[in-house]
């Protein structure tokens, strides 16, 4: 028996991308020069989200762009099946531009590591920052998040598992 | 899911059109790398992928050059001449040899059908066939699907006709087994003398007609006439050729009004096709050199991954 | 006076029409006696219960490499082999290096057997000098020195005229003319059978009338000569018909075909398999109905394995440059065994008849039955017993073979040469 967790509810999550929404606009000082980029596959509609609550608060649309990070793996030999491709798809010059990377879960940090090593064959962003909706914990880079849904504790073993809407139907966040 | 499980790509004909799905929709992620200004990414970084091109070719190797370069791969060309094949070396041993400098994938071309499955059976290493005799030439015919698929969004139903030398082409072979596999109707046009024994029972409709090719086409694909691999003997002439097979921009009213015109190329301009058709506006010729880098990434990718996972095996 | 008593085998001897469990007695080489319950008084004996008792096979097309391709085979190695296959006669193919075109290397190769000591061995010698196909070999010179038939055999001879001066002067001397009935503009730079597989494989195919074509030209040739010309590995089903109808027309003609091509078609040459390369090659279904048909009818007089040893480093290249040619002199009753008699589609008598008794008869040696007086060639056979063909079993210096692997049934147990025991499991 699975002993699962509800870590957020659809509101949670809701409640959670506004906060981020609003305080991504604060450190940008607005939108100008602002970008998000969703890594593959949620990351990527958690950035469309959060760019049309960026909308509603500042009236203005950022730059949106997603990236699949599965050719800058470092463990392409060990994983167990065929990652599947996506696309990547930057139509915007990064160059100069304050970019929000987005993703679901920030873990290990390794996938981060992949996302930045993508992002910065596309060109010199102003600055890179982070925002994830869990953080669980057990980092294995130094890499940290700038702007977080919720920080949770778990044991290795554990799984976080994300559903979206748009991917599974419902939105929930669980500890399994 | 489905995934790719083979440590070498030897043809198409057994292919499952699941597997040729996979390299296609693959393909199509590569395709968008090299549309950037930064045209590499690092997935084979630290492999190492030989050519051993045994018949001379140019275009073919430059594609898997840049394929293999763009994922970071360290490529090796052997050229013929250079190697120790003309010391008397057998190919067999020439390969072992490449094997032991630990050669992560060799891509092979040889004038002998059955070549690279010789190689592969002896070899841990993944081999991947860039043309063995009149066998098959499988990247080729991948990067041919690819086009048509992303010119016509499908290709069951399409009418395809194959148009010249198909005695001698691997390219022909490579061809009719993806698009039977894809549901094309296939029609193979050329002179009887250089028309292959039984071909009919594979599925394909023959006709030494033109004009009946022609008629309906969806895609026309012109082989290249190729009097230096023995087409010579079939064929008195190349006016002849021309006089019954060559396409102009009158004969190409027959066909679809929206008919693709391709090409494994090189072209020979006034032969199988007129300039104006080359250049016009139903040929794709050069989006099938494009595709051809992105599929080839795309193969290279997915048997390294196997290889990868092979050695990882050998080792723990 | 060594005496050596064979009981309680059933004898398959169709010359004498014998066919039924009865004894055998060989006295100083020679058959002495056949019939039931034999006095083995002063005998070393040997109970064949349970095994057919046949007259040694005659294989009349063999190459045993010796002079020039020792490598791949010597007169003693391919001896060995034959005697493991039951073979106490072979025809030895003239295809040597130097060529066997005179004399003197007729002498050497039957010294070779001599000291071998294993089986009778009887050379072919070429109908041109150096197989060139240009001049005619001193044929009467060649047959007193002990050969019993001439053949340009790995080659074609493509110019009738010499073709047709070879036939008068063979006739005359008494030799049968052997013909490696092919076309060789036909089957230029082909590997194996023109089809439906070539195709596929993206080989340069060989098509049925090249051979059709050239066994027509020798009928036609022999009809007009008179001589007798035996067409050799005959492959397809045009040449048993054209060979049906000269036979009952009356003209001299006989013909042999293989184990491979009575019972392999040219699907086993997919996967690019070099021990599926020979020349002519692998055939179709339909060809193999039609030669197993003209055997039964005695259309086909006779089986020959055209043994063709080849090293392995020669045969495992790509499959365009592979030599042509499969072993078969150890495998040859196993595989007719197997296919045709446990089949039910040929009963032993055939199968002695025509492994022993026609080739003999075909050469004009001595062999091919277990009549008194004649040279004791005999070999004990178990039926029944199954067997899997092993590479490293093999006697012979070469292993390429298209039955490796394949389970048989139907074994030579025992093999005696002028009634010495040349070979026993």
């Amino acid at each position: 028996m699975d002993k699962k967790a509800i870590l957020l509810d659809s509101d949670g999550i809701q409640r959670a991308l506004v906060r981020i929404s609003h305080e991504i606009l604060e450190r940008a000082k607005g939108t100008k020069e602002l970008a998000l980029v969703g890594i593959r596959t949620r990351g990527a509609f958690l950035a469309e989200r959060l760019v049309r609550e960026i909308e509603k608060i500042e009236g203005a649309k950022v730059a949106i762009g997603a990236l699949d990070i599965t050719l800058y793996r470092d463990d392409l030999t060990m994983i167990g099946h065929q990652p599947v491709l996506h696309k990547t798809e930057l139509n915007f010059d990064i160059t100069d531009k304050t970019i929000v990377l987005v993703d679901d879960v920030l873990f290990t940090g390794r996938t981060i590591r992949c996302a930045l090593d993508e992002l910065v064959d596309f060109g010199r962003p102003k600055r890179i920052q982070l925002a994830v909706l869990v953080d669980r914990g057990h980092r294995e880079l130094p890499i940290r998040a700038d702007y977080v849904g919720k920080n949770v504790p778990t044991a290795l073993e554990e799984r976080v598992e994300v559903h979206l809407t748009e991917m599974d139907g419902k939105d929930e966040v669980m500890l399994v | 899911m489905n995934k790719w499980t083979r440590k070498d790509l030897l043809g198409l004909e057994e292919l499952t059109r699941e597997e040729i799905e996979i390299i296609l929709d693959t393909a199509a992620s590569f395709k968008e790398v090299s549309a950037r200004s930064v045209k590499k990414v690092p997935a084979l970084r630290g492999m190492t992928i030989a050519n051993l091109f045994l018949e001379p070719s140019t275009r073919t190797r430059i594609s898997f050059e840049l394929a293999a370069k763009r994922l970071s791969a360290d490529i090796l060309n052997i050229a013929p001449s250079a190697s120790s094949i003309s010391k008397g070396e057998t190919v067999k041993d020439t390969a072992r040899n490449f094997e032991a400098m630990k050669v992560d994938l060799m891509v092979v071309r040889h004038q002998s059908s059955g070549t690279p499955h010789l190689l592969a059976k002896n070899l841990s290493a993944g081999v991947i066939n860039a043309g063995d005799g009149a066998h098959e030439h499988p990247t080729q015919g991948l990067l041919d699907l690819f086009t048509i698929r992303e010119h016509k969004k499908k290709i069951d139903g399409l009418k395809v006709s194959i148009i010249g030398d198909i005695a001698f082409s691997r390219v022909a072979r490579s061809n009719l087994w993806g698009l039977s596999k894809f549901g094309a109707k296939v029609t193979l046009c050329g002179p009887p003398t250089l028309m292959p024994r039984g071909v009919e029972q594979l599925g394909a409709k023959v006709t030494h007609s033109l004009e009946e090719a022609i008629q309906d086409a969806d895609v026309l694909y012109l082989l290249r006439v190729q009097l230096e691999r023995g087409s010579g003997k079939g064929l008195p002439s190349l006016r002849e050729y021309v006089r019954l097979y060559g396409i102009d921009g009158e004969r190409l009213k027959k066909a679809n009004p929206d008919v693709l015109i391709m090409h494994p190329g090189p072209v020979n301009r006034g032969v199988e096709l007129t300039s104006d058709v080359a250049d016009g506006k139903h040929s794709v010729i050069l989006d099938q050199v494009t595709n051809g880098i992105a599929v080839r990434m795309a193969v290279l990718y997915l048997l390294a991954s196997v290889r990868g996972r092979n050695v990882k095996t050998t080792h723990s | 006076m060594s005496k050596l008593l064979i009981r309680n085998g059933h004898i398959v001897d169709p010359v004498n029409n014998l066919d039924q469990e009865m004894d055998l007695l060989i006295e100083n080489g020679v058959i002495s006696k056949v019939g039931k319950g034999i006095n083995g008084a002063g005998a070393e004996v040997i109970d064949a219960k349970g095994k057919l008792v046949m007259p040694g096979l005659v294989d009349m097309h063999v190459h045993f490499r010796q002079p020039g391709g020792e490598g791949k085979e010597t007169i003693l190695t391919g001896s060995q082999a034959a005697v493991r296959g039951g073979v106490t006669s072979v025809c030895t193919m003239p295809n040597t290096q130097p060529v066997t075109d005179n004399r003197q290397i007729v002498e050497f190769i039957l010294a070779e057997a001599k000291k071998a000591e294993l089986l009778h061995l009887y050379p072919a010698a070429a109908i041109t000098k150096g197989l060139e196909g240009k001049e005619l070999t001193e044929i009467a010179d060649l047959k007193a020195a002990g050969v019993v038939a001439i053949t340009d055999d790995g080659r074609s001879v493509m110019n009738a005229e010499i073709m047709r001066r070879a036939m008068e002067y063979a006739r005359m001397c008494g030799v049968v003319v052997i013909s490696h009935s092919e076309d060789l503009s036909l089957t230029e730079h082909g590997v194996m059978n023109e089809g439906i597989v070539a195709t596929r494989l993206g080989l340069r195919g060989m098509p049925n009338m090249s051979e059709a074509v050239m066994v027509a030209r020798e009928i036609l040739l022999a009809e007009l000569t008179g001589a007798h010309i035996h067409c050799t590995h005959i492959s397809t089903k045009e040449s048993v018909d054209l060979i049906r109808q000269a036979k009952a027309k009356g003209v001299r003609v006989t013909c042999d075909a293989t184990p491979h091509h009575l019972t392999l078609t040219e699907e086993s040459v997919i996967g690019y398999n070099t021990n599926m390369k020979m020349n002519p090659p692998l055939r179709t279904g339909a060809d193999i109905e039609a030669l197993r048909q003209g055997l039964k009818e005695g259309i086909i007089d006779a089986v020959a394995t055209d043994h063709a040893p080849h090293s392995e480093s020669d045969k495992d290249v790509e499959f365009d440059q592979a030599p042509f040619g499969v072993i078969g002199v150890e495998t040859s009753f196993g595989v007719m065994a197997t296919e045709l008699a446990a089949t039910g589609k040929l009963t032993w008598k055939e199968l002695v008849l025509r492994m022993s008794a026609r080739p003999a008869e075909i050469l004009g040696i001595p062999a091919g039955t277990l009549s008194v007086g004649k040279p004791a060639d005999v070999i004990l056979v178990d039926p029944n017993k199954k067997w899997r063909v092993k590479a490293e079993e093999f006697c012979s210096k070469s292993k390429n073979s298209p039955f490796i692997g394949r389970e048989l049934q139907g074994k030579v147990v025992t093999t005696i040469c002028c009634g010495k025991v040349v070979y026993k499991e």
